[in-house]
């Protein structure tokens, strides 16, 4: 019987593995760090310089920022808000959304719980996946997000990304460049899906921006979840407390149940 | 002394027997705790009913909780629960512990009624506890539709809209039905708004009620065990029954270490995965209801998956009946069979140990396409997923309409007078 039960739970938890749904393109992984407060901090100055303007945070106070990501408070009022806002105000921007509507098609989200919603992965590659597109109209398409309405807001760090064709490697299961058994060559296959950037025409090279853009999905991660850290921290404890008691409970049941016969 | 009944069990003196004559506090402690005697061979099936109990105050405590700065409107109550979450002290542990603690109370509802299918603990005399059991399941079930629309997220609104339009699906009357239920023309705050008083007060009060109830008509006749034996028939010269422990402290004890183990995956669960991986808390639902933008994907909670795999099963209209409407015929009976499964079961034996192979096939037979019909529920359909879920539910009814039979045919083994 005891067998059953641990079948029945083991069977359960496939259903954690992965939510149903999900992109239709494969995305590039990030692990986030919320204990990395420099990261934190630099994806914040990211995100009220190049954000906030259409996006607001409307859940996330800056002075919940400057204690979590540990920036004394004179120092983001002097740098991170630029609304004339309080350091105890939510992260609101002055577009009003009825106006904006018609700009891009459609309001920009609040973008306080965007990594719930779509994951790091997804922001972390959307961000980096735009390029040139003449039909659309801002200029620019999406891999991640097909005729997305924002515009490339970060093509001046980014520089400017188009589609081109040429020869890419295949991969075998584990993820390694797959190679022809018989002759050795690497297997390739015509593609007209690659990304590449004109060179000089960001102010930042590849790497950089793959970093700022890191930087800005681990500050969302932290605005979707500011209380993980925490949680984790406290939840230790909590499951060590349980623990605890468990043995101790069980230990007292052995003794009582010594009359039971 | 000539106070109160004289034929109940008093304290000899001080306050408590001051108390008791005025009320039966001695006589009902005695009654349920320290006199009230179940077998000693309970296994670790027989935790999940007191863990329910233990779930069920986490959520009242919680909700409570939750209600002071919930605000059940349209407009306020995405933020609030964002409020919750970010500004209130402790709100995200409180409401984690919500969340969880619903998707946590179908698990342990789930095996405790596995339990009782697997030890007969339906048959005779257990029938009324069956029933309110029943009962509390069906109620928790509406409290657990009504609770998911309160976040007023995506997921929440669009859920609350595909289950609601079942009620559609009946003819003739189906839509003026929908609407009275809404209150509206379509999902509102004045949906909202019911759905939170259902919610807080309504279905609690009922389920409390009925869990009084079980656990009355369970104290009335005794807890059935994994043998099946009636351990009332084997009394020492005290009256006390020789398979027994008594309620307190022994089984208190015994189930105090299952309440550790169920805390600390609890713990687990909601500080390292409160969102069960987008099972508990799904990822649309951090995204504000909106009535004019549907999600690509729609799948209720996955407590209410099996029975909506059964609905999207029935592809075919019959004798006049659309689709829909006989699926929502066939959801419905899914969960009306499992009420009268006492007269179902015609063994002369409770317990599956005793039972013949073809009851033992068919319960497994029963859980499995249970299990197979929930994951499918979460799934969007496909042709052949449709054909597995159409075998599934065909197995699931199977297995109670074919009971009458095999429990007679089937040879049995005998019971033996104790527990063993």
């Amino acid at each position: 019987m005891k067998k059953l039960l641990l079948l029945s739970l083991m069977m359960m938890v496939p259903m954690f593995a992965q939510a149903a749904g999900g992109p239709s393109v494969a995305l590039d992984s990030i692990e986030v760090d919320a204990s990395d407060h420099s990261s934190l901090q630099r994806g914040m100055k990211t995100y009220v310089n190049y954000c906030l303007g259409c996006h607001t945070a409307q859940y996330q106070r800056y002075s919940r920022a400057a204690e979590d990501l540990h920036m004394p408070e004179d120092l983001v009022v002097e740098n991170l808000i630029f609304s004339g806002q309080k350091i105890g105000e939510q992260m609101t921007s002055a577009m009003d959304p009825k106006v904006s509507a018609k700009w891009f098609g459609a309001a920009p989200p609040d973008l306080t719980n965007e990594v719930n919603l779509r994951g790091a992965d997804w922001i972390y590659t959307y961000l980096r996946t735009f390029y040139v597109d003449d039909s659309r109209p801002y200029g620019v398409n999406n891999v991640v997000f097909p005729s997305v309405g924002m515009p490339n807001v970060l093509a001046e760090l980014q520089g400017i990304q188009s589609k081109s064709c040429g020869e890419v490697s295949e991969y075998d299961t584990h993820g390694n460049p797959a190679v022809d058994g018989v002759t050795g060559k690497a297997i390739t296959h015509q593609s007209c899906d690659i990304l590449t950037v004109e060179e000089g025409s960001g102010s930042m090279t590849p790497a950089q921006f793959d970093a700022t853009i890191y930087d800005l999905t681990n500050f969302m991660a932290y605005m979707s979840k500011p209380y993980k850290t925490d949680s984790h921290r406290i939840g230790l404890w909590a499951i060590l407390f349980c623990l605890m008691m468990t043995v101790l409970f069980y230990f007292l049941k052995k003794e009582f149940w010594r009359d039971i016969h | 002394m000539g106070v109160g009944n004289p034929n109940r069990a008093k304290a000899e003196s001080g306050i408590v027997r001051w108390i008791d004559d005025r009320f039966p506090l001695t006589q009902m402690w005695q009654d349920h705790m320290s006199k009230y005697y179940a077998a000693k061979n309970f296994n670790v099936w027989y935790v999940f009913g007191v863990l329910s109990l233990l779930v069920l105050v986490n959520q009242i405590l919680t909700g409570v909780w939750l209600t002071m700065s919930y605000e059940p409107t349209a407009e306020g109550a995405f933020a609030s629960v964002e409020y919750i979450m970010r500004d209130v002290e402790m709100g995200w542990i409180i409401r984690y512990m919500h969340s969880s603690g619903a998707s946590a109370f179908f698990v342990v509802v789930y095996l405790h009624m596995f339990r009782g299918l697997m030890y007969g603990s339906y048959q005779k005399p257990r029938e009324l506890i069956w029933l309110f059991g029943m009962a509390i399941y069906l109620a928790l079930m509406a409290e657990g539709f009504f609770g998911y629309l309160l976040p007023w997220g995506q997921m929440s609104y669009w859920g609350a809209q595909v289950i609601l339009s079942l009620a559609g699906a009946i003819p003739v009357v189906g839509e003026d039905l929908v609407q009275w239920i809404r209150g509206d023309y379509l999902i509102s705050g004045i949906t909202l708004n019911r759905f939170f008083s259902l919610h807080v007060i309504a279905l609690p009060m009922v389920i409390l009620g009925l869990v009084v109830l079980h656990i009355l008509a369970l104290h009335d006749v005794g807890s059935n065990n994994p043998d099946g034996i009636e351990i009332d028939q084997n009394k020492d010269e005290n009256g006390v029954p020789v398979d027994g422990a008594a309620f307190w402290p022994y089984h208190v004890i015994k189930d105090l270490v299952a309440v550790g183990v169920f805390l600390t995956v609890f713990c687990l669960v909601i500080f390292f995965f409160p969102e069960g991986g987008g099972y508990f808390i799904e990822k649309p639902n951090y995204e504000p209801a909106n009535s004019l933008k549907t999600p690509e994907h729609i799948a209720p909670v996955w407590y209410f998956t099996p029975y909506y795999s059964m609905l999207r099963a029935i592809t075919q209209p019959l004798f006049g009946l659309d689709a829909k409407f006989l699926g929502v015929i066939v959801m419905g009976g899914a969960i009306a069979i499992l009420f009268v499964m006492p007269w179902l079961d015609r063994s002369p034996v409770k317990s599956m140990r005793y039972k013949g192979w073809m009851s033992r096939v068919w319960l497994a037979i029963f859980v499995v396409s249970f299990v197979i019909l929930g994951y499918l529920g979460t799934l969007a359909t496909t042709e052949g997923r449709t054909t597995v879920a159409q075998v599934c539910t065909l197995l699931y009814f199977l297995y109670f309409i074919l009971m009458p039979f095999y429990t007679r045919m089937e040879t049995t083994k005998p019971v033996p007078e104790r527990v063993v």
